[in-house]
């Protein structure tokens, strides 16, 4: 399986009913990506961190997978601030950069950074397993949810037999540099990947199969809906609809 | 031991989709309390066999009969498989869980025993193969013999009536193989185990056969 780093541990999120952490994560990235006010983004801001350190995660592990997040977020930094209208600022090699630009850039860099801390506060607590069976009883429909886990279950297949594939490729004395032995190579690579990842995936499914899987995941540690999830439920709800209306309720 | 066969398969052929033929007119039988060894090449079809034991391919002809029903369509072999364990050569393949007791939990939930039962059989199948304490293990982290050994508790938690074994010792180390060995003996009643190793054969089987050019010979 992937690794789920943050998914195994003593955290208050980490036994809490699925269900309550998937609409709270809902809730909160819709007003967090929608709303432009600085006061409201802050406070989410706040609210994403405050639950990171309440998870207890491992906060190295927590900043290297915001820096893959951001890494998405830097191309947006190279092409925005030059494409967005207004009067430039200042200007680099003869490109005007402008104020709504980096604005913008500003924005979605701390939106896309609080849902994703808010996210991995709160979904990555979860096992696979336990999301899959919150979406089951949250009604979402069955086929998106086997989407999901599969996705999920592929991914790690493909992963795992790209890095037997580039082992194998390494020890033989191979080192990619820019030529087309390299290309080639690469090509060879994909093309492998492509079809012992679809092999394996039908020998699982085979196996599964084999157990009785029939179409439905049935759920053997099953969560339970607590107290201490229903107030959680509730504190982190009505903050969440406190955002919400701080961005939607005033200035009407 | 009784006489009826559990397995029978008669006059079977098969080819792989790319036309080469691996089985013609393939007859074989399997009893209650028969414990088979199946040696051969690297793709003569030992595996395959398995496979269309329990429908996981289908025939190009001939039946098959199992605990005395033809089998034809998915649905036959359905009922097969949940009584059939069959043990994959990788076990990679098998475990896709993220902890050991959610895997050996996937079967019996399948066959829809209620939950608390499904407790106490993870419980119970952990401990009858010596894996007391591994509940919580995260898979991915167990070493190759351990997850061999998962992947039988696997099956075992389905209480099969009859296990197909694919290379069950393969790449494993002595102790491991001797573990596998014990439990398949003391543990197991009606098998058939696929194999290089032909000393694992002769301690754990009590009939080997020889698969070569698509037949099945007496060793």
């Amino acid at each position: 399986m992937i690794a789920e780093p943050f998914a195994h541990g003593n955290g208050i999120f980490h036994t809490m009913d699925p269900r309550v952490k998937i609409l709270v994560t809902l809730g909160f990235s819709i007003v967090v990506a929608i709303t432009g006010k600085p006061l409201v983004l802050g406070m989410g801001t706040a609210f994403a961190v405050f639950l990171v350190l309440l998870a207890r995660l491992n906060l190295r592990h927590v900043l290297t997978r915001l820096l893959i997040v951001n890494t998405f977020v830097a191309f947006l930094w190279l092409f925005l601030p030059f494409t967005s209208p207004g009067p430039p600022l200042f200007s680099i090699f003869g490109l005007g950069i402008t104020r709504s630009g980096i604005e913008t850039c500003i924005l979605i860099t701390i939106k896309s950074n609080t849902i994703i801390l808010a996210s991995i506060a709160l979904l990555s607590t979860s096992t696979i397993f336990g999301l899959v069976h919150g979406l089951h009883h949250l009604k979402v429909p069955n086929k998106l949810v086997h989407l999901f886990f599969f996705s999920f279950r592929y991914i790690h297949v493909i992963h795992m037999e790209y890095h037997k594939i580039i082992n194998a490729m390494k020890a033989r004395g191979f080192e990619p540099s820019t030529n087309l032995h390299t290309y080639k190579a690469y090509a060879y690579l994909l093309g492998t990947l492509f079809l012992k990842s679809s092999e394996r995936s039908k020998r699982i499914y085979q196996a599964m199969v084999c157990r009785g899987f029939e179409g439905t995941f049935w759920v053997f540690q099953h969560f339970t809906f607590r107290k201490r999830d229903l107030l959680a439920l509730i504190f982190m709800g009505i903050y969440v609809f406190f955002l919400a209306f701080l961005q939607w309720g005033l200035g009407r | 031991m009784g006489t009826w066969p559990v397995i029978e398969l008669k006059n079977v052929s098969f080819s792989y989709p790319n036309g080469l033929e691996v089985f013609k007119d393939l007859s074989f039988e399997l009893h209650r309390g028969d414990r088979i060894g199946i040696v051969g090449h690297n793709g003569s079809g030992k595996t395959t066999l398995l496979h269309l034991i329990v429908g996981l391919i289908k025939p190009k002809a001939g039946e098959i009969i199992v605990f005395g029903k033809k089998r034809k369509d998915e649905k036959d072999f359905r009922e097969v498989r949940k009584r059939v364990g069959l043990l994959f050569q990788d076990p990679e393949d098998q475990l896709f869980c993220p902890t050991v007791a959610e895997d050996v939990a996937f079967g019996p939930l399948n066959l829809k025993i209620p939950k608390e039962e499904v407790h106490r059989i993870v419980e119970q199948t952990l401990e009858e193969i010596g894996l007391s304490g591994f509940e919580d293990r995260v898979t991915y982290n167990l070493s190759g013999g351990e997850k061999k050994l998962v992947s039988l508790a696997t099956l075992f938690a389905m209480s099969p009536d009859v296990l197909l074994l694919d290379e069950p010792t393969a790449g494993l180390d002595e102790k491991a193989t001797e573990k596998i060995e014990a439990i398949l003996t003391e543990k197991a009643n009606t098998y058939i185990v696929v194999s290089h190793h032909r000393d694992v054969l002769k301690r754990i089987t009590n009939r080997i056969l020889r698969m070569e050019n698509g037949r099945l010979r007496e060793v």
